[in-house]
């Protein structure tokens, strides 16, 4: 894990400082003088050699600062942490929903293999992967947001209950991205695994095919789904992103493209650093869960 | 028999597409940029198959040129990251040693930055356009191909016909070339097809949020976005763009399975 945050925060410095144009143009706008510039440049540090720029950056890193926004002088750290609950709503919600859409699917599919129910789900992920998160969005506001008025077309509620309300068809977008993923590998490990020995000792033993389906199926289908998740959580928080802008959802995506329109570079560097640290994050907690389900994983 | 109808049915299915955005002039006598603001936002009818945009421009002509645009980028931005991907994952696994594990690290790192993240801050240096897509996707999109033919190439160069060649003293630049490439590739050649659908994907999001292909030129993404403030009446100005996205990646799909299919025969 620390060879990849060192190696993030190598490229979110280099990105920042492959950005053609001075800072101090964009700070001074048209009131830039050669004198001027020089006088942000040093006080931005920006005349000092790479590696003292790139040790600061890291050092600010460990101060929790990742500076300030050059439009409204905002601290970038809370802007990011004031963003919070908007991401880690719809993030959490998406992956529930898709889990609870992906999982019953693949257990019928699987209960009978070349049935019709399987040839029907198997064709879920041959659409579904071609499916655009921005028109799956704009298609959900269409037919729940507006033709039957269900859930609301945007924005971001108040109260948490009207927040649920409002995040559920954000959620079901990225639900819809990140079940038909689910499913093709879902619906391949359960085939596997009713056909595994265990099972078949079980159903031997004579025991129900439901109990067989809960005990049995249900946990390592759990531990198939948990790793999938893992593995596509990059494109997952990325595709956030996209999603965020087509709710109106003033999350931490919408505040990277509004900093990009603004050309705020402390804002686009924070949150590049932030997202890829989630990700991360998020892997870690991957392999906790998948430890905490699957006795055969041992954490080194 | 059965891949085989699979991996025809989808080259069919592509390829009429692909004529149709090739030979676009010959299928339609209007301008995909030529605005005709008496005749905005038309039902389809028989002069407008599908009707006319807020600008009064023809939805179908715009939809058979945006496919130029969409699948040919789409395209474009898989050959390089497949090029260096391939070539990286058959070094690296390989060579091993610390080579491999600084390869491996550079993969570990990228596979963190959530792409349209990178893509978006990638946009943000270069500019909108297509050269910032390409960069973005070439970025991000070796990783997978350097897995893929890595691991491969881990269990490829362990068997007998690799020992043989070493053996002999054929150099390793033609054991990698003649002998192993061919026989770890087609794995990364069937991800191919899936990543031509997910580069498509990218170009159409950021062409939705306003950082792909500059407007006026006619593309999938930019032309949902159009179509999203429409979306009560002229439902289909939103929703049309995303279905030539949806038969695309059913195509490219069925390609996929049907090479899957006749590869391991």
């Amino acid at each position: 894990m620390l060879p990849v945050l060192f190696g993030i925060s190598v490229a979110v410095f280099l990105i920042v400082h492959s950005i053609p144009g001075d800072p101090a143009d964009v700070l001074l706008g048209q009131n830039a003088t050669p004198e001027k510039i020089k006088i942000i440049n040093r006080q931005l540090g920006i005349d000092r050699p790479l590696i003292v720029q790139y040790l600061n950056f890291v050092w600010d890193i460990f101060r929790g600062s990742l500076g300030t926004s050059f439009y409204n002088k905002e601290s970038v750290t809370s802007l990011i942490l004031g963003r919070l609950p908007e991401t880690g709503m719809l993030l959490t919600g998406g992956v529930i929903l898709s889990i609870l859409i992906a999982l019953p699917l693949s257990i019928i599919a699987a209960s009978k293999r070349g049935a019709l129910r399987d040839q029907l789900v198997r064709a879920i992920p041959i659409i579904g992967l071609g499916m655009p998160q921005v028109w799956v969005g704009v298609m959900l506001i269409l037919l729940l947001g507006l033709k039957y008025p269900l859930f609301p077309v945007g924005g971001f509620g108040n109260t948490f209950p009207e927040r649920l309300r409002s995040i559920f068809l954000p959620a079901l977008t990225i639900a819809i991205l990140l079940a038909p993923i689910l499913i093709r590998s879902l619906r391949a490990s359960m085939l596997e695994i009713l056909d595994s020995d265990y099972v078949l000792t079980a159903r031997a033993k004579g025991i129900s095919t439901a109990r067989i389906t809960r005990v049995h199926v249900l946990r390592n289908a759990m531990i198939a789904s948990v790793t999938v998740l893992g593995i596509n959580i990059a494109y997952l928080v990325g595709s956030m992103v996209v999603v965020e802008r087509v709710f109106a959802i003033p999350g931490t995506g919408s505040l990277m493209i509004d900093a990009i329109s603004r050309r705020d570079y402390p804002i686009v560097q924070g949150v590049t650093l932030y997202f890829a640290v989630v990700v991360v994050i998020v892997n870690l907690i991957t392999d906790l869960i998948l430890a905490a389900l699957d006795p055969r994983v041992v954490l080194k | 028999m059965k891949s085989s109808k699979t991996l025809y049915v989808g080259m069919g299915l592509l390829g009429a597409l692909v004529l149709a955005a090739v030979f676009a002039p010959l299928i339609t006598s209007y301008d995909p940029n030529e605005q005709d603001l008496v005749n905005t936002l038309l039902g389809p009818n028989s002069r407008h198959w599908l009707g006319t945009d807020p600008l009064g421009r023809d939805v179908f002509t715009r939809l058979i040129y945006g496919a130029r645009v969409d699948l040919a980028i789409g395209l474009l931005a898989v050959i390089l990251p497949y090029i260096i991907g391939v070539s990286l994952g058959l070094l690296t696994g390989w060579l091993g040693g610390r080579t491999d594990s600084v390869v491996m690290r550079i993969v570990d790192t990228v596979i963190a930055f959530p792409f349209y993240v990178l893509a978006i801050a990638l946009v943000f240096i270069f500019g909108p356009g297509i050269k910032s897509i390409i960069v973005a996707i070439t970025l991000v999109g070796w990783v997978a191909y350097c897995r893929i033919v890595r691991a491969n190439v881990l269990v490829a160069k362990e068997q007998d016909y690799v020992h043989a060649a070493r053996l002999t003293g054929l150099p390793a630049s033609r054991i990698l070339r003649r002998h192993l490439l061919p026989n770890v590739i087609s794995q990364s050649i069937v991800f191919a097809m899936s990543d031509i659908v997910l580069s498509i994907l990218a170009i159409v999001s950021l062409g939705y949020l306003g950082l792909g292909v500059p407007v006026p030129t006619a593309e999938w993404g930019s032309m949902i976005q159009e179509g999203q403030s429409y979306i009560m009446d002229q439902w289909w100005l939103a929703t049309i763009p995303g279905l030539m996205v949806v038969y695309v990646g059913f195509s490219l799909s069925l390609i996929g399975d049907g090479l899957v299919a006749r590869l391991e025969r």
